[in-house]
């Protein structure tokens, strides 16, 4: 290309003034105008550092040390300020929630031209105007807390478009959404790169969802360098991706595992693109040869609901007539939309809130009478966010302070502590200060204040929110050694490969009401469930019906059957 | 959703109508002249004003009822320690003595003191309702843009903005903790005495300090990304402009306080009423 790039490293180092060690090395990168990126990699990569590095964060907020040049637009970064900058780089962070700084839609999108002095009728034209390019003009009077995802997204994308900038870049845009509005979310980023031309960068680490539209280069980053620069059929092929911490696309680890070697003259990248002809023989054969699995079959309830009905004002009814019977030592997940009644589910459970019809029954013994606390002595409960648990300074005293509020001998207290640190792999880290933890390890920590208590079942509201693939199995392999050693296990998710790969059954909520309790495998073909529960559907079921694959959710029930014997 | 304290609501009322600086000005007015006057009947005026401003605001009584019973705790604490500490403060006020009963010791109960005490509770009671109609229905960015239309440098309008904004937010992630805590044995109720239940607050406290941190490291970054405090002034997307129903609240609550004001001055020579002479 002839072409001068638009955004140039050159040999860039940057180490924070905190960490001993670079966390980029050598960085050497062009981007062209108008080309859409994807740079991904595992937590800790470094991938997040170069979005500081573009938008101007690094160095106006995290101080730091830069060797080597980073040009925007023939302009060296370094002589330039973070407001500056954002006038050619607009971000979009990942957290929608938290960045709407605005009360209302239009006030949001606003935000950028009220810093700017712009006067109120010139802003109100402009509003008016990139809000109908993210199709959000009827919205500008709805508050944050009346938007979806998507809408949330889409307010985002307005409000750093109203700059005119020249870059997009998008900071993990598929961190907190679920499956359809992360699905969604890459459509609208994809239209507006199409239809504006501006660089796009994307920054993510859930590579077959960004894969969803095409991109023209992924650059994988590991340990603060470049390990890769490809098209997506050349990444897809290559086996750096399961090196480096980052989940393949399904549908490719289905190929691999009928034998087909994935090359990128398959044209792997997308589903759309893969040459199906080549791989359906290979397909069909391997589906053939296995025959299923038996479901395991549960004997004894543990938490029985019957008809339970529960409303917060009396009108709504927040969760209506649901009828689920668990079993003992069974794992399964809970899933629906945000607002469908997942996280009301758990709460009546754990006896923070009571059921207005219906009965709760925990080994044939019923919960009505008992309060939080007696509950607690069976049913454990683990936030998404552990800082919102964490409320010691030392690892230890956390984990204690379950069994030292229930006034629990000291000297009993400790036998117990490191038995759980143990099962947690915390063990080294008993006397460290939880600041020194990781975001995962953190989530360890949690859990295992909870599971000190001796819980027969523990419900974890989003436990792999936010997790890279390493981190997430890590996690998960973990719940299920405790799931094998006899605990039932909720999982209030949105995470499908989570549902695909641990949890054998699924139960839906839809608008307060049950709208399936099945296998993963029905659940994540079934159109009418995956609509309810903004979910999509896997790319397994696409790449069966591709394959002219007659029964394609027997094909999913096979691949996790499959993958059950590989990790086991 | 679960009704929570303190969170704008838009409804369209005249209340909700009107500007927030008005809203501002007028809670000034009434709040000095009840804080001034020590005129029960004055008082029982604003107060009167104070219950039908809120019902034509339509504020539910679901929406207050917490707030509701916290001032109520807190008036017959202040009313009863009022009485222990100062007995006679209502005789050396009216300058006249009318003994109803005897108690124990230098205690004993006037209708100085009572009348003196039951204009206290009053002047409470008829301020604290137009607080809450003042949070409830101004919309926070209104407000910020309001306050630095009076002057207020923008970056504290702004800060008073998202405080109000992140209220609910922040008491909703008080339940939860609060929950996941009890949950783990924490004692809440009554039934602890009081140092542990101090200890108690902290293990709310802690969590929701930090996890408060992080969405405020979140929002500042989102905030700086996107031009926040690169210039001296900046503009509002949000703005009303005073009309005549924002004039009109305007002059009636400065009648109001300079009303109060004459009735001390004119009519009862001093600060306080004195039915008793």
């Amino acid at each position: 290309m002839t072409e001068t790039p638009i955004i140039e490293f050159t040999d860039f180092t940057f180490q924070y003034f905190c960490q001993a060690e670079p966390t980029l090395h050598d960085i050497n990168l062009k981007i062209f105008p108008g080309e859409k990126i994807l740079i991904i990699g595992p937590s800790g990569s470094g991938k997040s550092t170069i979005g500081h590095c573009l938008n101007g964060l690094i160095p106006f907020y995290y101080k730091g040390e830069t060797r080597g040049s980073l040009k925007i637009k023939d302009q060296e970064t370094a002589s330039q300020d973070i407001f500056s900058l954002s006038k050619i780089v607009g971000t979009v962070l990942q957290d929608s929630d938290g960045q709407f700084v605005g009360l209302s839609v239009g006030e949001d999108i606003a935000f950028a031209m009220e810093n700017d002095c712009v006067p109120g009728t010139v802003m109100h034209e402009r509003v008016e105007r990139v809000s109908r390019m993210v199709d959000m003009d009827h919205f500008l009077a709805s508050s944050p807390y009346e938007l979806s995802g998507g809408q949330k997204q889409r307010t985002a994308l307005a409000g750093v478009m109203i700059d005119e900038v020249d870059i997009l870049l998008f900071d993990e845009p598929l961190a907190n959404l679920d499956p359809a509005t992360g699905k969604t979310a890459i459509e609208i980023i994809d239209d507006i790169h199409r239809s504006s031309g501006k660089t796009v960068i994307i920054i993510e680490h859930r590579l077959e969802d960004v894969l969803h539209r095409p991109v023209d280069r992924i650059i994988l980053i590991n340990e603060g360098r470049i390990l890769a620069d490809m098209d997506p059929h050349a990444m897809v092929s290559s086996d750096l991706l399961r090196q480096n911490g980052i989940r393949e696309p399904l549908y490719v680890t289905a190929m691999k595992y009928a034998g087909i070697p994935v090359t990128p003259d398959l044209l792997p990248g997308h589903l759309d693109t893969l040459d199906i002809q080549k791989v359906a023989p290979r397909l069909e054969t391997w589906f053939k040869e296995v025959k299923p699995i038996p479901p395991k079959q549960y004997e004894d309830t543990s938490l029985d609901l019957h008809g339970v009905t529960f409303s917060y004002d009396g009108i709504t009814n927040v969760l209506e007539n649901i009828q689920v019977n668990i079993h003992k030592g069974e794992m399964l997940a809970v899933v629906g939309r945000n607002g469908a009644g997942k996280s009301t589910l758990a709460k009546l459970l754990c006896g923070f809130i009571h059921e207005d019809t219906g009965t709760i029954t925990f080994e044939g013994t019923s919960l009505s009478k008992q309060s939080i606390k007696e509950r607690a002595e069976v049913i454990g409960y683990v936030m998404q966010n552990p800082n919102q648990m964490i409320s010691k300074a030392m690892i230890f005293d956390e984990v204690a302070l379950g069994c030292r509020l229930r006034g629990v001998p000291e000297e009993e207290i400790r036998p117990r502590v490191e038995k759980v640190l143990k099962v947690c792999g915390l063990l080294p880290f008993m006397t460290w200060p939880i600041s020194a933890l990781s975001y995962g390890q953190k989530k360890r920590v949690t859990i295992a204040s909870i599971l000190v208590l001796d819980p027969r079942v523990i419900i974890l509201d989003e436990p792999t929110a936010g997790q890279d693939f390493r981190h997430y199995t890590d996690i998960m392999q973990f719940l299920r050694e405790i799931n094998r050693s006899g605990v039932t296990i909720l999982l209030v998710t949105h995470d499908m490969h989570l549902m695909l790969e641990y949890t054998p059954r699924a139960v839906v909520l839809s608008d307060g009401k049950m709208v399936a309790d099945a296998r993963a495998a029905d659940v994540l073909t079934n159109m009418k469930v995956i609509s309810q529960a903004n979910l999509k559907e896997t790319s397994l079921y696409h790449l069966a019906q591709k394959a002219g694959l007659q029964d394609a959710t027997s094909f999913v029930q096979h691949f996790i059957d499959h993958e059950g014997k590989v990790r086991a | 959703m679960k009704a929570r304290l303190f969170s704008y609501n838009f409804v369209n009322t005249y209340i909700h109508r009107l500007s927030g600086l008005t809203k501002l000005a007028c809670f000034l007015f009434l709040t000095f002249a009840v804080m001034f006057s020590y005129d029960l009947r004055v008082i029982m005026v604003i107060l009167v004003i104070s219950t039908c401003l809120m019902v034509i605001s339509r504020i539910r009584f679901s929406q207050i009822r917490t707030m509701v019973w916290y001032v109520a705790g807190f008036l017959l604490i202040n009313a009863i320690l009022t009485y222990f500490f100062a007995p006679e403060y209502g005789v050396s006020i009216y300058k006249t003595r009318h003994e109803l009963v005897d108690l124990f010791g230098k205690y004993s109960l006037t209708s100085e003191q009572l009348f003196y005490q039951l204009t206290q509770v009053m002047k409470y009671a008829s301020v604290i309702p137009l607080g809450m109609i003042f949070i409830l229905t101004t919309n926070p960015s209104e407000f910020a843009s309001s306050l630095s239309g009076v002057g207020v440098n923008y970056k504290i309008s702004f800060a008073v903005s998202l405080t109000l904004r992140y209220f609910p937010d922040i008491q909703r992630a008080y339940t939860d903790i609060s929950q996941a805590q009890q949950a783990r044995g924490m004692e809440m109720s009554a039934k602890a005495n009081p140092w542990k239940r101090f200890k108690s607050a902290l293990l709310i406290i802690i969590p929701l300090i930090f996890s408060t941190l992080e969405r405020i490291d979140l929002i500042t970054n989102a905030m700086d990304l996107r031009g926040f405090g690169k210039r001296n002034k900046r503009t509002w997307y949000i703005r009303k402009t005073m009309n005549h129903e924002d004039w009109t609240a305007l002059l009636f609550c400065a009648f109001l306080f300079f009303g109060t004001l004459a009735v001390s001055t004119y009519i009862n020579h001093s600060r306080f009423y004195n039915p008793f002479i």
